[in-house]
């Protein structure tokens, strides 16, 4: 079962900053535990797909992200969901505050 | 509402800045923090009823009251008349384990410290309860006098020279101006550089992707200097944390922290 993940969506300047903490072992291929990694993270805001990252094992265990999103207003609400190569996922919804 | 996104923060070992390398290393390995992760799963495992009486730590006192978690940790460590003794926070912790929730203290003592993949139950909680002093002063207790002997035992042996290496606390932490690799080795002596660092423990290692508490800490600068490893909990460990704790009396708490 996938850990807890946390956000923090904030009005800056006119942007949206946007904060995001996910639980995740990212084994590498260097592991000799099965390659477990996350491989899609999606942005969502008031239900549009604004944003779709691909990432790799590249990125460190319990993985940060930070994201800027040009406007917002307040009450937007914000859905992150990552997707792993075992077919895990996770996701997390708040409004900007 | 059309929107850009801007990506994304990956988090590399910086290059040798010019001016204070150590600060900034440390500012961007906080910013990329996953230490609230802990805290969360720390609130669930604080709330989940457990061992053989089937009840959660929710009415543990840490010393401000039952269940009190607010500003806690800054007391800490402290003297608790209910068992006559100094206790810090993981010694607490275990303390109503055996006694809330009647586990043994075998039981609680199993995995104190856990790994990258399994982190312990008692890592987990130090990242809650810690979590509740930010913003506190760091204030021990020192007015009774079994806290005062713990200072002084606690600065007794920050300077008694012992193990296979003859090494004390203050062989490494007793002069200014040394580091490990990129670590900076602080005067634990001294308030100004005890300050910064006991304001930040217990703390995130991101080398490892691991969450470290302070027993864990003084254990493992004991393990460094090859002695037998102290017991959990004993008056030694917790008159070492007693002293450090003391010398930064007054910091402003900021942890649960990052470090390299």
């Amino acid at each position: 079962m996938a850990g807890p993940m946390k956000m923090r969506a904030t009005l800056a300047g006119g942007n949206t900053d946007l904060r995001v903490l996910m639980t995740h072992p990212m084994t590498t291929a260097q592991s000799k535990q099965p390659l477990h990694f996350i491989q899609n993270v999606t942005v969502k805001v008031n239900g549009k797909t604004v944003l779709e990252g691909e990432i790799s094992q590249a990125v460190s265990r319990n993985p940060v992200f930070t994201f800027r999103l040009k406007g917002g207003a307040k009450g937007d609400k914000i859905e992150v969901s990552w997707l792993d190569n075992q077919g895990d996922t996770n996701k997390i919804e708040s409004a900007v505050a | 509402m059309t929107r850009l996104c801007l990506v994304l923060a990956f988090f590399c070992v910086p290059a040798l800045a010019q001016d204070s390398p150590f600060a900034k290393y440390q500012q961007m390995t906080a910013e990329g923090s996953p230490v609230e992760l802990f805290e969360l799963v720390g609130e669930e495992l604080w709330k989940k009823p457990q061992g053989p009486n089937n009840v959660s730590l929710e009415k543990c006192d840490l010393g401000k009251g039952q269940g009190v978690l607010k500003g806690a940790y800054a007391a800490l460590p402290r003297w608790f008349k209910d068992v006559d003794r100094v206790m810090d926070l993981e010694t607490r912790l275990l303390h109503c384990m055996t006694t809330l929730q009647g586990r043994s203290r075998e039981e609680g003592l199993k995995r104190p410290f856990g790994n990258a993949d399994t982190p312990s139950e008692m890592e987990y909680l130090s990242a809650y309860v810690a979590g509740h002093s930010r913003g506190f002063k760091v204030n021990p207790g020192a007015s009774h006098p079994k806290e005062k002997e713990s200072y002084a035992l606690g600065q007794k042996l920050f300077y008694v020279r012992t193990g296979l290496w003859d090494f004390s606390c203050a062989s490494c932490h007793g002069e200014a101006g040394k580091r490990i690799r990129m670590s900076e080795l602080p005067v634990l002596s001294e308030p100004k550089a005890a300050r910064p660092l006991m304001a930040t423990w217990p703390a995130y290692r991101v080398s490892n992707s691991t969450f470290k508490t302070m027993q864990w800490r003084i254990n493992n600068c004991y393990r460094q200097m090859r002695t037998p490893e102290p017991d959990f909990g004993s008056e030694t460990v917790n008159a070492v944390n007693m002293y450090l704790t003391a010398t930064a009396k007054g910091a402003t708490y900021r942890g649960p922290g990052t470090k390299r």
